[in-house]
């Protein structure tokens, strides 16, 4: 069974179709005039497209959880489900980097990112990870479908998966080795980087999962969805978990004292943005909807709260980022500063509609490759099932 | 992209078009006349590390309502010249930042630039290494492969780098502004490259104050390196162990 080439398949294309146009509109119109038509400035340097680009590109990697523990954990009743985990991996990646690229500077300059690099710069690392992620998961699946280089399944799975959590090392070494920072320059953006991306890929993936089955009728047993929704829980807590270290150890340091009482109590729409969307709906909601006994069983359910934790992801990186640059550099403790180039101050920020919509724009990228993919390469789990589910079936 | 037209200049830069002269001056520290010698060397030598060019605030000598070195490089790199950007997009190299300490009440007026650090954190971050460090300390921005990804705005401690967020016309030939690249105080590597010094500092001494001094911190004769070894002076963020070319007295 394949998904449908009907009118909802077209129509869902159209529409995606439609975002990615938008979105090219958006760049062109941000590259032909400049970045001044932006809300970013030389203050907050990063703005929503970092923040779109950087969740798909945390999601990308633990979008492919599901095929590592079919793979490299051996866990059977995964294996069905490794082809569009896999394929939603490079689906996610390719759009975060889309809009990543897209709101270079000198975006046309992009072949000089290919061939100049800087070994020193994490930057640099990642655009080899990034790249080398995409052909790994592209050889992963390779070895999925064709029987012929079935035996080299297992290596490409465990590849793939030790790339990946070098990948999402590196994404959140981006900002874990910026010492000039006060809200960043912790190793522990390694690592909770990891976690963020098993829950913002695992989210998605559910939805994913849940969306394909129910549009083409077909069953989705409740034993696979039971179990993934367990573990999802598990990654929320473990953000949770990391979120609490770190905003713990930097208040016991009394030099981050003024940027932590910004993001946890006076930072307005970012302290809001902390309790309310990362906290409350993007973490405590979904975590009672997925074990309370009267939601956790409940498809619905379990699918509001994959969005939510979709929304708490988006909230959380707007946080790290956009507040992280809110907060001004402290280069002279103990004075209060003042200049005409924002020193010493509490910088804002108010997205424009361009950022916006290229941002929109790379989710619209993700999920059109993915509903292409799937048609195309048939990776639906239905129509495969026997000889992915049983390694030894022939 | 041919509106974005970029002198070859940045690539001159790189190669280095020869080191000059340590800042050729007549000085005076209290009482004392240093005399830095002037070695002009000849323009196709390549730039020296045994060089490394610094500079010197002293900021009781500066003061708060003083913007001679602001205007002095905004003139020279034909900086302020944006249309469209806001406040906060516009291109500083250089700007004075007023301080107030929060318990003693003492206040401190002075110029704060990109610092030419050592170890610089925007060259580690650079993906193309367009970001670059000239043997004689200078930090620079190679605009012909600048991305414009940012991270090194991000990676900055001294938030000494502004984005150029719209088309510019009428750059100076020695600073080739464009477009979608980074940009941020050059030490004025043009004139420092003939043997004049930094417009900042021809500024500042032009208006009485000589709160900036330039020249060659490996130079144990040169009135800088005679100065930070007798006085006291530091670094803005001393903690993170940049060893910046441009330091401060006074504060
Ligand atoms: S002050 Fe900033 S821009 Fe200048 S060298 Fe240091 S890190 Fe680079
Ligand atoms: S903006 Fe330009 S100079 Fe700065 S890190 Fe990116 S490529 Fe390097």
């Amino acid at each position: 069974m394949e998904i449908g080439g009907g009118k909802g398949f077209y129509g869902l294309l159209a529409l995606l179709g439609a975002v990615i146009v938008a979105g090219l509109g958006a760049f062109f119109y941000m590259e032909h005039t400049g970045h001044w038509v932006t809300g970013m400035d030389n203050q907050i340097v990063w703005g929503a497209p970092h923040v779109f680009a950087i969740f798909l590109i945390v999601a990308a990697s633990g979008a492919l959880n599901v095929a590592s523990i079919g793979t490299v954990f051996g866990k059977k009743m995964y294996q069905p489900l490794a082809r569009m985990s896999a394929l939603l991996a490079i689906a996610l990646l390719i759009g975060g980097l889309t809009v990543l690229v897209l709101d270079l500077g000198r975006p046309d300059r992009l072949i000089v990112a290919m061939t100049h690099y800087n070994f020193k710069s994490i930057f640099a690392w990642n655009i080899i990870l990034y790249n080398g992620f995409l052909a790994l998961v592209a050889v992963y699946i390779w070895t999925m479908l064709d029987p012929t280089v079935k035996k080299f399944y297992k290596m490409a799975g465990f590849a793939a998966f030790v790339w990946r959590l070098i990948l999402t090392t590196g994404t959140g070494s981006i900002f874990g080795w910026l010492v000039a920072r006060q809200a960043y320059d912790a190793a522990i953006f390694a690592p909770m980087f990891i976690v963020m991306s098993f829950s913002f890929g695992l989210a998605i993936f559910l939805l994913v999962t849940m969306a394909t089955y129910n549009w083409t009728n077909r069953p989705l047993g409740d034993a696979v969805i039971r179990r993934l929704k367990n573990l999802l829980g598990v990654f929320v807590a473990g953000v949770l978990f990391f979120v609490a270290v770190y905003h713990l150890s930097n208040l016991y340091a009394t030099e981050h004292h003024g940027v932590q009482a910004f993001i946890l109590r006076d930072g307005g729409v970012f302290t809001q943005a902390f309790w309310f969307g990362q906290i409350l709906l993007g973490s405590l909601l979904p975590l009672a909807l997925l074990y309370h006994p009267a939601t956790g069983g409940s498809r619905f359910w379990i699918g509001i709260a994959s969005a939510l934790i979709i929304v708490g992801g988006f909230a959380q990186l707007f946080v790290i980022l956009i507040g992280g640059q809110a907060y001004p550099l402290v280069m002279f403790p103990g004075y209060e500063v003042a200049s005409s180039f924002h020193d010493g101050v509490i910088n804002s920020y108010s997205p424009s509609l361009p950022e916006l919509v290229l941002g929109f724009s790379g989710i619209g990228v993700a999920m059109a490759m993915m509903v292409v993919g799937m048609k195309v390469l048939r990776l639906a789990p239905a129509s495969l099932a026997d000889e992915v589910a049983d390694p030894h079936h022939k | 992209m041919s509106e974005h037209k970029q002198p070859d200049l940045a690539r001159r830069e790189l190669l280095g078009r020869g080191a000059a002269i340590a800042a050729a001056g007549v000085t005076l520290a209290p009482g004392v006349m240093l005399y830095g010698v002037a070695q002009a060397k000849p323009a196709d030598e390549p730039v020296s590390s045994k060089v490394r060019w610094g500079m010197l605030v002293d900021t009781t000598k500066c003061s708060s309502g003083c913007n001679a070195c602001v205007e002095a490089c905004d003139k020279e790199h034909g900086l302020g010249n944006e249309q469209h950007s806001r406040d906060g997009q516009r291109t500083q190299y250089i700007r004075k930042v007023e301080l107030r300490h929060k318990f003693t009440g003492a206040t401190h007026s002075l110029p704060v630039m990109c610092q030419h650090c050592e170890t610089p954190p925007c060259v580690d971050v650079c993906p193309t290494g367009a970001s670059f460090k000239r043997a004689d300390g200078i930090v620079l921005v190679d605009r012909h492969i600048c991305i414009g990804c940012r991270y090194c705005m991000m990676a900055c401690p001294y938030k000494a780098r502004s984005f150029v967020h719209e088309a510019l016309t009428d750059q100076r030939p020695h600073t080739p502004r464009g477009k979608g690249c980074v940009e941020s105080c050059t030490l004025c590597v043009h004139r420092v490259d003939e043997g004049r010094e930094p417009a900042c500092v021809e500024a500042c001494a032009a208006d009485g104050s000589r709160a900036i001094i330039f020249g060659d911190l490996n130079d144990p004769n040169s009135e800088i390196a005679q100065r930070v070894k007798t006085y006291a002076s530091s670094e803005i963020r001393a903690d993170l162990g940049l060893n910046t070319g441009v330091r401060y007295q006074g504060i």
